[in-house]
């Protein structure tokens, strides 16, 4: 069958120990029996890895961080679209999906770029900070949690939690604190990087499991995958993972996709405790960086999405292959210094 | 009790639970009384094989077996199966 040219854009280049997931997106893609993909890079910094991959990215650009609004975005992306019309952007980093989320309408109408996103009321209602009312609205088990400002209003939760607790970023970032003290430390450090608020988390016991899903927005789960971590970094990463045979943890996916109506990918991350309870930890709403293990499993995530972006209709995947298994590794590609000065200097590379 | 019916062992003794992601080895008398689980087989039909083909006295292998079974049960590789 011939493949029909696409050009897609993709964040998320940052292939480093705390690793975006643009380039396990974009192997998946370039997996497609559909699509002959010319893929672009959009990068936020001159270091992240993806840029110099030239197997897998053709063009990269830079764009504006999140924190100069929609505006500018918007801006740079016609810049960009006037050189490479591009189909489909996928973007896949939790800081700058509040931004294309408000673009989504704009770009496909001045640019006819489509991105497949969940709606801003999906997007909000899953923050980190709405987590526990999220969990009581659709029936699901959520540790307790509290959002605070300040270093005053740990002796205001003080009483509320039992040690130890997990201390949050808005969007990255989780430790464990045994003590006030250890809140107050992770609060600043965790603060002064992701800004506020701070999250405060029940600790659950037992073992992490996740899940990488897709919805097509009428609340037909078209694909999920469950993996627990088998290997995890110092920053709380997965080094390795192993898809699992969990029915129990498909429904509940199914049933949060069926109720909520979500459109497009998500990460869930549980804890699943000796009694076979799963609290529900996270809500991204995004690709996983380890999606590329769903496409050793048989369900190839980022490319149904990009499908349904071009408005194809998909058939949800009737299973995946358990016991498949991920390990990253880290490799140094040696790059010419013109390189880095052409992308560093005009911006593209 | 049976070993639950989505739990695999490999010639090598290599074990997986495709539910936690969990896996183990087991050498080849733990391969065998394994495998006799799967089938069902009683803990008499079990002990008397084991008897039969090793030289330990009942004593001894009454102990190691409860070890594994308690191994097992831990793990959640087993599944109890109702008496009439």
């Amino acid at each position: 069958m011939k493949k029909t040219d696409i050009t897609i854009a993709v964040t998320g280049l940052n292939a480093i120990d705390s690793p975006g997931p643009g380039i396990s997106v974009i192997r998946a893609i370039r997996k497609s029996n559909f699509y002959n993909p010319r893929i672009i890079g959009l990068s936020y910094d001159t270091m992240e890895p993806g840029i110099y991959m030239h197997d897998l990215v053709d063009k990269s650009y830079q764009i504006p961080f999140p924190s100069v609004g929609t505006d500018n975005l918007l801006f740079r992306l016609k810049e960009i679209n006037d050189k490479e019309k591009i189909d489909v952007i996928i973007p896949n980093f939790d800081a700058e999906l509040f931004n294309f989320i408000k673009l989504e309408k704009r770009l496909l109408e001045q640019c006819n770029i489509r991105m497949f996103l969940p709606s801003m009321k999906q997007f909000e209602e899953r923050q980190k900070a709405n987590l526990y009312e999220f969990g009581k609205k659709y029936n699901l088990k959520v540790p307790k949690n509290k959002t605070i400002y300040s270093l005053n209003d740990i002796n205001k939760i003080e009483y509320e939690f039992s040690f130890p607790v997990v201390v949050k970023g808005k969007y990255y970032d989780a430790k464990v604190a045994y003590n006030k003290d250890q809140i107050a430390e992770h609060f600043n450090r965790i603060s002064i990087k992701w800004g506020l608020p701070i999250i405060i988390q029940e600790y659950v016991f037992g073992s992490e499991v996740n899940v990488t899903a897709i919805g097509d927005g009428t609340g037909k789960t078209i694909g999920a995958v469950p993996m627990r971590k088998q290997y995890i970094t110092d920053k709380g990463k997965a080094w390795s993972g192993i898809s699992l045979d969990d029915d129990k943890l498909l429904k509940i996916t199914s049933d949060l996709i069926k109720s909520t109506k979500w459109k497009g990918s998500m990460e869930l991350e549980f804890i699943k405790t000796s009694n076979d309870e799963y609290f529900l930890l996270e809500i991204n709403p995004r690709f996983p960086a380890w999606v590329y293990l769903a496409v050793g499993c048989g369900q190839n995530h980022p490319d149904a999405l990009l499908k349904m972006a071009l408005g194809k209709k998909v058939n949800a995947f009737p299973k995946h292959e358990t016991g498949k298994m991920f390990i990253r590794y880290s490799y140094d590609m040696i790059i010419n210094l013109k390189e880095f000065e052409k992308i560093s200097t005009s911006g593209e590379l | 009790m049976k070993i639950k019916n989505n739990i695999a062992i490999s010639d090598s003794g290599f074990i997986f639970n495709p539910a936690t992601g969990d896996s183990f080895s087991a050498n080849p008398v733990g391969q065998k009384i394994f495998k006799m689980l799967q089938t069902s087989a009683t803990e008499e039909e079990i002990t008397a094989d084991i008897l039969e083909t090793y030289q330990i006295d009942k004593v001894h292998f009454e102990k190691d077996f409860y070890d594994f079974i308690n191994v097992l049960k831990k793990y959640k590789l087993l599944e109890e199966i109702e008496k009439d």
